[in-house]
């Protein structure tokens, strides 16, 4: 009974959760122009989608700004956790923790806000240039919070065996350390590139008047009221999330297996 | 010499620490004390604790984040515990931290459609005899909106409690006679403790700040802090009264972060 009452629990929360989601893909399918009753079946939405050009644009934008953000996110951060790792004063290390995750507790307007401030006291024009720099700075302390703990698994005799064996610092790096750390590595890339496609606050304060990410053409176009095209998009985002989702998983499973095969040898 | 260049690695990301952690916080305490025109001044602050307007916004702010993480608590705490118990655990919280991977936008415009005047929640209402109402723009429609956002941040680093008690403790408690009861409050809850305080830092501290939701769903009928510094920042172009309210929502979140105890963030996107 008690049993039964828990589950009913628990699928109430789970079509809550998921309500919303499946509303707006079902209406990208519904012909007319509102979200009220459904009808009947179409493309057409897609169709428009497919061949808005700005829209287009702002997705190519989206994507570009998210990719080569990540990309630096991840080599800054992983050099990061390495000097981080190599602290060997438990109050620096404290310190550097400490400040790396200010941004990660920081209310997103704040973010936002001082980014703006900054970026006008340097005289950086906003655009292209300074949603760039905001996204990797917001992703730069994830990808070191998934890198470190790889490090910290790392066993100390094993980098000894590579030194005594002759290798140089550099060999040490691409050798031994990049390949043990490569699943935090991998991890921290794919969380900061969700980070970049989910950002709306930050981007919103920063981009100036050229430059549109999805989000804030979302916001825009929600503000004028329903567009059927926005749940087409929304349909295609929803896969692409369910790609990456996939994608992170079987990262993590294979680290998985990595490590269980792994133990299955020693011993 | 190898000591030294090894340390050139760590360039960019000091970089990184000096440019954008320290100097940008460092900025908005700066801007605060200017007035529009460039002036040094306590003015923004003295203007913010007298007028009453301000206060009363930041007070009605604090306890709209205050219900959101409340809701948010008493939805995600069952949640998580019933989830724990269930065979597929992890299959299961994925699903649970997936709608966290959609765009929030998104989340917020779907609910437009459901509150609208002809929408499925007023369908809903008049299929039961209540009749259509206005829900969007009102404050509840803003506080059950929040709420769904936040509650995948509080499942999370509760059910990561959950997964850390250790099961001897409860099976200690029902050999010692306690009710099932008696076991949760007096074990499980006290021991799950940390998990609730990280979600609360995880929920509280954004839902101060959610500028968006507001404009959207709330009708701008709610002033969050976040609203707040939005307006002066982007509207009326007055950077060193947002930058005081900046100051103050760091105040408040450093607030929060001590209330609830130096917890370590427990995996998961606290976004």
């Amino acid at each position: 009974m008690k049993r039964k009452l828990a589950n009913l629990y628990l699928i109430l929360i789970f079509i809550i959760l998921y309500a919303p989601i499946i509303f707006l893909i079902v209406y990208s399918f519904s012909e007319g122009e509102t979200m009220t009753n459904f009808h009947g079946f179409t493309w057409s939405h897609y169709h428009t989608l497919f061949t808005d050009p700005r829209m287009l644009a702002i997705v190519a934008n989206t994507l570009l700004v998210a990719l080569l953000s990540s990309l630096i996110a991840t080599l800054v951060g992983t050099l990061g956790a390495l000097g981080i790792n190599r602290t060997t004063k438990r109050v620096t290390r404290e310190a550097l923790l400490t400040m790396n995750n200010v941004l990660m507790v920081s209310p997103d307007v704040i973010i936002g806000a001082s980014f703006l401030i900054f970026f006008t006291m340097l005289g950086i024009p906003l655009g292209f240039g300074s949603v760039l720099m905001s996204h990797i700075a917001f992703e730069i302390p994830i990808v070191v919070l998934m890198v470190l703990p790889r490090l910290r698994e790392m066993s100390s005799s094993m980098l000894d065996a590579a030194q005594d064996l002759g290798a140089t610092t550099r060999q040490l790096l691409s050798r031994v350390v990049i390949p043990f750390i490569s699943p935090g590595i991998f991890a921290g890339f794919f969380m900061a590139l969700t980070y970049s496609l989910d950002d709306f606050a930050v981007t919103f304060f920063v981009t100036g008047n050229g430059f549109s990410t999805l989000s804030v053409e979302i916001y825009s176009r929600a503000r004028q009221g329903i567009n059927l095209e926005i749940n087409a998009l929304s349909g295609v985002m929803f896969l692409f999330s369910l790609l990456l989702v996939g994608g992170y998983y079987w990262i993590q499973q294979a680290s998985h297996r990595h490590k269980q095969r792994k133990r299955g040898v020693t011993s | 010499m190898t000591k030294r260049r090894t340390w050139l690695y760590f360039i960019p990301y000091g970089l990184w620490l000096a440019l954008f952690v320290i100097a940008p916080v460092a900025l908005i305490i700066y801007q605060s004390f200017f007035d529009l025109g460039h002036h040094f001044t306590l003015g923004n602050y003295s203007a913010y604790f007298q007028s009453a307007t301000y206060l009363k916004m930041t007070l009605n702010s604090v306890w709209y984040a205050f219900l959101i993480t409340l809701f948010t608590g008493l939805i995600s705490y069952p949640t998580a515990y019933f989830l724990h118990g269930l065979k597929h655990r992890q299959l299961w919280l994925l699903l649970v931290i997936l709608p966290t991977w959609i765009n929030i936008l998104l989340k917020a415009y779907a609910f437009i459609g459901i509150f609208s005047q002809a929408g499925l929640a007023n369908q809903f209402l008049s299929f039961i005899g209540i009749g259509p109402q206005q829900i969007l723009f009102t404050n509840a429609s803003f506080i059950f909106v929040a709420t769904y956002i936040q509650i995948p941040f509080m499942i999370l680093p509760i059910f990561n409690a959950l997964d850390d008690l250790n099961p001897a403790f409860i099976n200690a408690s029902q050999d010692l006679g306690a009710s099932g009861w008696q076991t949760f409050t007096k074990v499980v809850f006290p021991l799950t403790l940390p998990g609730v305080k990280a979600g609360v830092q995880a929920v509280f501290i954004p839902s101060l700040s959610l500028f968006m939701l507001t404009r959207l769903i709330g009708g701008n009928k709610v002033i969050t802090l976040g609203t707040a510094i939005e307006e002066h920042f982007l509207t009326t172009m007055n950077w060193g009264m947002g930058s005081t309210i900046g100051v103050v929502l760091i105040i408040a979140m450093v607030v929060v972060m001590l209330l609830t105890g130096d917890q370590k963030p427990k995996g998961g996107t606290p976004r």
